[in-house]
């Protein structure tokens, strides 16, 4: 797929297929995700792409293949050729590593912005409530939004909500961040924050999986790019590559719709 | 539509404006009139004087309320009857949080339980659950805790005790359809969420899904509450010393038995309207957050009338 950068892949799919009773939505997904790497998902809805994405953090689980994250399988524990469920402690546990920033934010609505920052590391970790606020504070400031910490969801606007979402997630320190469409539910003006956020993230060497229809933000940001249509990667490479130059018709189609 | 072109601007050359540029003139909106509500108020208080009058006039001895309003028999039961209403309720909504959550479990066991539970308990009356209590002493001669208590059902069950067994765990089976409606109104993505930061499943509910849901179920909860306190009234016939017992001893013997009963009731009616108030003030605080602003207290709601009434200058708005 992608040129394997040395040691073990931060994501790697083999076979995955789910489905939801009779709709098959995966169906055999195999992809490689280096660490640093932002690897951005496209396709039209309905294509997987979304619940290949929420099957890395197990709120998802994938009905055959390996699924792995950092070489851990994912919500399974391998015995001989059968994979058993893990419990929900232990599921909890892996999540730590693994950020995620939702369409539709999934604030907390009745916290506060630094208080939806503190929650995780303070519940979670057993950090004591000073460092959690400090590292808070720090990161609301990233996201530039140390003005808001006070506010409630409700009273920030939608931009602001998932820069704090963003927060929020990496306050656990993260090794990989999942991003299922960051922007699609936010005003046209108030996407570009919310991309200057995952930018910087990116140039700090943060591994980014990003669902997204922001064409621009892949060919500029993203290291590789996969094309997904009816639950299989139709087309995999270099952004620029697949963007500008794509192989196969499906994606052409695609492409000429969106860009 | 009219209003819009009074606006002075410097567009302002439509030109079917009439004469030359003059000042614009405020223009004062009326309101729809509501005569009707006026008509009705005088029939409503009308009504209101004739039922007084006629009460008045009846054979009540009025006088003998006042006599027993603060009497000591009158307020030991009143103190009863909140102290079985908040244990009750307290029952009641622990145990109806547990079984909404049981009923929601993916744990076929613990679920079904719950539904059997809430079938059984919200099937039958409370009064005759209240009476099953108190003659278990049928079904178990002695109540035994090993080496902690032992004794004869009838002296272990108290009036007290059948009291709150009966109302509480009755309560707990209504609660827990008033705890799950506000579970399950808890956005998906909020479990999600909070799931995916790696908290367990009991930390999700502790901390996220239940205090979001307590917005839903805390209007609900307020209405137990005061059905509670008039339902303790049930328990005088388990022996039990609350209010609406006292007050029909004292009509007993003093033979203003009606008297009395008008005195509960009024006993009854102020303490539910000190309850509405509590709501108010809990509703407001399980509020924070989902609006951008909170609903005003009475007393800020005071300040602000009280304001507006201070620079009400014109009335063109």
């Amino acid at each position: 797929m992608t040129t394997t950068t040395s040691g073990t892949p931060m994501v790697k799919a083999e076979g995955v297929h789910k489905s939801f009773g009779a709709a098959h939505i995966l169906k055999g997904i195999d992809l490689e995700v280096a660490p640093r790497e932002v690897f951005c998902l496209i396709g039209p809805s309905g294509s997987g792409k979304s619940t290949f994405l929420r099957c890395i953090n197990h709120l998802e689980k994938v009905n055959a293949g390996r699924l792995s994250v950092d070489g851990e399988l994912v919500g399974y524990r391998q015995k001989g050729d059968k994979l058993y469920e893990l419990k929900d402690s232990e599921v909890a546990l892996k999540r730590r590593d693994i950020g995620m920033v939702f369409q539709r934010f999934n604030l907390f609505p009745h916290m506060t912005a630094i208080e939806n920052v503190m929650e995780a590391p303070i519940q979670v970790k057993g950090e004591s409530k000073a460092v959690a606020r400090a590292r808070a504070e720090r990161l609301l400031d990233r996201v530039g939004l140390s003005d808001k910490a006070k506010n409630y969801p409700s009273q920030l606007s939608g931009g602001q909500q998932q820069r704090v979402a963003i927060a929020r997630a990496l306050a656990m320190e993260p090794k990989l961040m999942l991003f299922d469409e960051p922007t699609s539910a936010l005003d046209p003006e108030l996407v570009g924050d919310v991309l200057d956020v995952m930018r910087g993230l990116a140039e700090d060497g943060m591994t980014m999986i990003v669902v997204t229809h922001e064409m621009g933000f892949a060919r500029e940001v993203g290291d590789s790019l996969v094309f997904m249509d009816e639950g299989v990667v139709v087309e995999s490479g270099h952004p620029r590559d697949v963007l500008t130059n794509p192989q196969h018709d499906r994606t052409k189609s695609f492409l000429s719709k969106v860009l | 539509m009219t209003a819009d072109m009074n606006k002075k601007g410097p567009e302002d050359s439509i030109p079917s404006s009439p004469g030359p540029a003059t000042a614009p003139v405020p223009l004062k909106a009326i309101p729809v009139r509501h005569y009707g509500r006026y008509v009705s108020a005088v029939v409503a208080l009308g009504l209101l004087a004739a039922i007084i009058s006629a009460f008045a006039g009846g054979k009540i001895n009025w006088g003998a309320i006042p006599d027993y309003f603060f009497d000591d028999r009158i307020l030991s039961g009143m103190g009863q009857t909140l102290l079985l209403t908040f244990l009750s309720m307290a029952i009641g909504i622990v145990g109806g949080i547990l079984l909404a959550v049981m009923r929601l479990s993916k744990n076929p066991v613990t679920s079904s339980i719950a539904w059997f539970y809430i079938w059984f308990f919200r099937g039958t009356p409370v009064l005759v659950q209240l009476m099953v209590w108190f003659n278990l002493g049928l079904v178990f001669e002695y109540i035994n805790l090993g080496p902690i208590y032992k004794d004869y059902w009838s002296v272990f069950m108290t009036p007290l005790l059948t009291a709150l067994l009966g109302l509480g765990l009755n309560e707990a089976a209504y609660m827990a359809e008033i705890c799950r409606a506000g579970l399950l109104a808890v956005d998906e993505g909020q479990t999600e969420a909070s799931h995916a930061l790696g908290m367990t499943h009991a930390k999700t509910l502790r901390r996220v899904v239940i205090p979001q849901a307590m917005r839903v179920i805390v209007p609900p909860t307020g209405n137990e509450v005061i059905n509670m306190l008039k339902t303790t009234s049930l328990v005088s016939a388990v022996q039990f010393a609350e209010l609406l017992r006292q007050a029909q001893d004292i009509g007993q013997t003093s033979g203003a038995a009606v008297e009395m009963l008008f005195l509960a009731a009024t006993w009854y009616l102020i303490l539910t309207t000190l309850f509405s108030i509590g709501q108010f003030y809990l509703e407001r605080y399980y509020g924070r957050g989902s609006s951008r602003a909170l609903p005003l207290t009475p007393f800020q709601k005071v300040k602000a009338n009280l304001a507006s009434l201070g620079n009400r200058t014109g009335a063109t708005r």
